[in-house]
């Protein structure tokens, strides 16, 4: 009976990892996509975690009363992974942000009809122009003048953006 | 036995996770659950890794989901499609990682090959190669820190990205909806008590990080949260006033730069890339040095990433 | 240590630490330059290693002076020096063109980012190709789509950013997966050097959990290749990313992509393991064959130009696969060669697209109808690169068909080489789509007339073209190297 409890941590990891990617390809709303995406990626860390306990030892901090350590190469790449998976989310999230303000919405149904449509109403149509989805005013490198489109047609706004 | 109670807990919100429809209710439980991945990490030897996740996972992501759901709409719409294909993907790839686990090595077991292989010269020699107690700082900075210098450069290139899509725009003076906390005497106080504590924390946290847990990462993290606390307590802005966002990609950029400066100049010296022997005769006090310079580093753009990326979802309005 | 011996690393840490100085100085006018000169700078060590390794084997560096596989090891082979230098000429070829497209289609405030991004793809994908690390894969496999996913977003219509979001749920999951297949790998032999990893695994060849993390590296690796049935990020992607973008990650993101499923099912796992204990040849193959039909038949109806040729890569992708199914060292020769030209050849043709955006704004058939008597450099080098898609003789295109046709009759799979012959048909008939409404259709005279592109953008796009065709004629040269590199893959390294 020594197998269950020894892969117990490993199959509730599975468990979890596989309700994270539920989320991810079965829910619509993108803000749960990636809620869901990043508790995929917790789980996955929590397998690798698991990975590298060793029974009876301590963590890899060398110190004079201890003998027995846990091994140190499974957190370090947990450590690198975690750093990558936020940065993931948070990129993931300023896309969220952006498309809520493009298209109104966040819930991929209803962006995917909104797609459809516009492949119906502007490319079979024979005018260039193209909806802007530039960022209306940034000022972040010090451009104290309002981003110039360039662009040989006066683009068109997204109606989204106006306020 | 606590392992399995965490375990417990943590399937129990991934499952309300899933169900709710109320977008900062699962925001929240996410938070949760990543709080107690922090407590199952601390319960599996892992200090760093716990620690990391709580600031990284339970700290900045719940922050920026929080305010991505302010910009956006807080419930999510009646689920209209069918859930009969992700739910058979889904069983497909959770059979084929049971099916993995079948012949994996025991939790705990010292003998696997994991244990058995590269690792135990990390324990065994870590301290006298690299000198620092901590080995995963000693592995993450050193043996490995080539790894940590992509690390970096990912954070940097979130807070790049970000940036693309967002842009720092200059703060409105006071909303309306501050009077709210402007009254909060108590608030004000205790907050203005609490930040200088916190970013001594956060310094002594990026020091601390070759004998117990802590290094670049965490540190960056929790001085970010000092002003983030400030910004949204005192005020939309006030800590810009502090750290210019103009000030933010160029100090994120210094943060890259200087890890790889550090690698660079092991090179110039006719060393390999990020071997710190370059850098001191005496071995190991290069190699404190070049961990010390390069965990600054990753701080230092950590720091500047986490908060322009704050300052880019705060700044930003509801539109439409 | 001599600088020269520092070359693996440096065609790496250049554009890498490139990127964050780019935004250090954080000059619009500068950032270009940076870029441009870090690119050719790169390429330069890529063919400076790709020259030292043909001449002298394989190279291995130990970064942070830790041997492997305690620290992380660079290794180049003949198979990584090949794919580095085209990554990199491909890289630099892509940002000499840029400055227009750029100045065209990204706000002023944003160019000093979006070259600093474009670096940082450039820096992830060598990183890539060049490191012995499984880890170091994943790290730098991170950096290059984080980029990416930026990028793609930055196209001026809206569809760029709900197509960026799809790329990054989709990348993020094939990265996890190959997280997960990792930790399984590391689980059962304790070592993350791919060297080490293919010395260890088979003596542990039996065991369940290896033959899961097969399954999940492959699977997350095939979702970045764009392997049919996990291709569906691409055709948005590709089409509303600005030129540039979809340039640069048409012509080697996917490459890349195949590269290090090459270099892990047949370098770490080997032949055996995966061929004879897994189906995965037979998987391979008919993935292979749906991705080649199913994208050149969508590709036959679709209007816009790039979305066009965005679904002739995913039956590009399914060529490559099906090469590599065949299991047999013709075959992977053939993925080879076949990943060179099709660089080549999708480089010409999204480049000379981004010099039709430039002047025209629009890249549908319609709107290119009769430029052909506005814009004769640009159309010309559609018509050359779209022929060498098809596999013209005395094109590059040609050379890599051929090879795969031998490397399915060498198997005895003669329906195989039908299918090939069916996809070039197919090819045939798409090409022709843009070569009728380019050239046989009227200029309509009520439109404003536009200029030939600048002579800027035409030169690294004839630069391709003539690449085209060279490789077509002269063959000597990739096809000795891939049949040189196959052999070190295969054969393990000297």
């Amino acid at each position: 009976m020594s197998v269950v409890p020894g892969l117990f941590n490993y199959w509730v990891a599975v468990f979890l990892m596989m309700a994270g990617f539920y989320v991810v390809i079965a829910q619509g709303n993108l803000v749960k996509k990636l809620v869901g995406l990043a508790l995929f990626q917790a789980s996955v860390f929590i397998l690798y975690i698991s990975i590298g306990k060793v029974a009876g030892g301590h963590a890899p901090v060398i110190s004079e009363a201890v003998s027995l350590y846990s091994n140190p190469l499974p957190q370090v790449l947990i450590l690198t992974a975690i750093v990558v998976g936020v940065a993931t989310t948070a990129v993931g999230l300023a896309l969220v942000v952006r498309i809520q303000e493009a298209y109104g919405s966040v819930e991929e149904e209803q962006i995917y009809r909104l797609d459809q449509a516009d492949a119906q109403l502007k490319d079979q149509s024979k005018d260039p122009a193209e909806e802007r989805t530039q960022d209306p005013g940034d000022r972040l490198q010090a451009d104290q003048h309002r981003p110039k489109q360039p662009g040989h047609n006066p683009a068109a706004r997204s109606g989204h953006e106006a306020d | 036995m606590i392992d399995i109670v965490l375990l417990g807990f943590l399937v129990l919100t991934a499952v309300a996770a899933i169900r709710l429809r109320d977008l900062f209710a699962v925001v929240m439980l996410f938070g949760i659950y990543s709080f107690l991945a922090a407590g199952l990490f601390m319960v599996l030897d892992a200090v760093d890794v716990a620690f990391t996740e709580a600031a990284v996972g339970a700290g900045i992501t719940t922050v920026l989901m929080l305010a991505t759901l302010r910009l956006t709409q807080r419930y999510e719409a009646a689920p209209r499609r069918q859930r009969l294909l992700p739910l058979v993907v889904v069983a497909l790839t959770g059979a084929v990682l049971l099916y993995g686990t079948l012949d994996a090595p025991l939790l705990g077991d010292a003998q696997a090959p994991a244990q058995q292989h590269v690792a135990p010269r990390y324990i065994e020699q870590g301290l006298n190669e690299v000198g620092t107690p901590n080995l995963v700082t000693a592995v993450l900075a050193s043996y490995r820190g080539y790894d940590t210098l992509g690390e970096t450069v990912v954070v940097f290139t979130a807070g790049l990205a970000v940036l693309l899509l967002l842009g720092i725009t200059d703060v409105a003076p006071l909303r309306p909806g501050r009077r709210v906390i402007d009254d909060q005497v108590v608030l004000h106080v205790i907050v203005k008590v609490l930040i200088p504590f916190i970013l001594l924390f956060g310094a002594y946290v990026q020091f601390h990080g070759d004998f117990g847990a802590g290094g670049g990462f965490q540190a960056g993290v929790i001085v970010a949260s000092g002003l983030v606390l400030y910004d949204l307590v005192f005020g939309d802005g006030e800590a810009q006033r502090v750290i210019p966002p103009s000030w933010l990609s160029r100090m994120a950029a210094l943060g890259v730069l200087l890890y790889g400066g550090v690698g660079l100049l092991s090179l110039l010296r006719g060393k390999a890339l990020l071997d710190y022997s370059a850098l001191s005769p005496v071995a190991l006090s290069g190699q404190h040095l070049g961990i010390m310079l390069v965990e600054l580093g990753v701080g230092i753009t950590v720091f500047s990433v986490v908060l322009a990326i704050f300052y880019a979802f705060s700044g930003r309005r509801k539109q439409g | 240590m001599r600088l020269i011996e520092h070359l693996p690393v440096l065609v790496v840490v250049l554009p890498l630490l490139a990127a964050p100085l780019c935004v250090l100085i954080g000059r619009q006018a500068l950032a270009w330059p940076i870029g441009l000169v870090t690119a050719v700078a790169s390429a330069g060590a890529a063919a400076q290693l790709l020259w030292q390794v043909s001449h002298r084997g394989t190279l291995s560096y130990a970064l942070g002076g830790w041997a492997p596989p305690w620290g992380i090891e660079y290794r180049i082979d003949l198979l990584g020096g090949y794919v580095l230098l085209l990554v990199t000429v491909i890289a630099a070829l892509v940002l000499s063109f840029a400055r227009r497209s750029v100045e065209r289609e990204v706000p002023a405030a944003r160019r000093v980012n979006f070259y600093a991004a474009l670096l940082l793809v450039q820096a992830g994908l060598t990183g890539i190709v060049v490191t012995g690390d499984a880890f170091n894969l994943f790290v730098f496999l991170e950096v290059a789509s984080l980029a990416s996913y930026a990028l793609v977003s930055m196209g001026s219509d809206r569809r760029a950013l709900s197509a960026a979001f799809n790329y990054l749920v989709m990348g993020t999951i094939g990265a996890t997966f190959i997280l997960i297949g990792i930790g399984f790998l590391y689980m059962m032999t304790g070592t993350l050097n791919m060297q080490d990893l293919a010395a260890r695994l088979p003596g542990v060849s039996d065991s369940r959990t290896l033959r899961a993390g097969f399954a999940f590296i492959s699977v997350g690796v095939g979702l970045k290749l764009a392997l049919f049935p996990l291709h569906f990020w691409l055709p948005n992607a590709y089409t509303y990313a600005p030129s540039v973008v979809s340039a640069l990650l048409a012509a080697t993101a996917t490459k890349v992509a195949l590269y290090i499923m090459l270099r892990l099912i047949f370098g770490v796992f080997g032949l055996t393991f995966a061929f004879q204990q897994l189906p995965m040849g037979s998987l391979l193959i008919v993935l292979g064959v749906v991705g080649v039909l199913s994208g050149s038949l969508v590709a036959l109806f679709q209007d816009n130009v790039k979305r066009l040729l965005a679904y002739s890569s995913i039956a590009q992708v399914g060529y490559m696969a099906l090469a590599m199914g065949l299991g047999s060292a013709t075959g992977v020769s053939a993925a080879l060669l076949h990943l060179f030209n099709h660089a080549l050849m999708k480089g010409a043709l999204f480049l000379a697209l981004g010099a039709v955006t430039y002047r025209l704004g629009a890249t549908g058939l319609k709107d290119l109808a009769g430029l052909s008597r506005q814009m004769p450099w640009t159309c010309a080098a559609l018509v050359i690169a779209g022929l060498s898609l098809i596999g013209v003789p005395a094109s590059a295109g040609f050379i890599s068909k051929w090879y795969l046709v031998l490397a399915t009759l060498e198997q005895g799979l003669w329906p195989l080489a039908v299918v090939v012959l069916v996809g070039s048909l197919l090819a045939l008939v798409y090409v022709w789509r843009i070569v009728e409404s380019v050239y046989f259709s009227p200029w309509d005279n009520s439109r404003t007339a536009v200029q030939e592109a600048p002579l800027s953008m035409l030169l690294p796009i004839w630069l391709l073209v003539a690449a085209n065709i060279y490789f077509g004629v002269y063959t000597d040269l990739s096809v000795g190297i891939a049949l040189q590199a196959t052999a070190v893959l295969l054969g393990g390294t000297p």
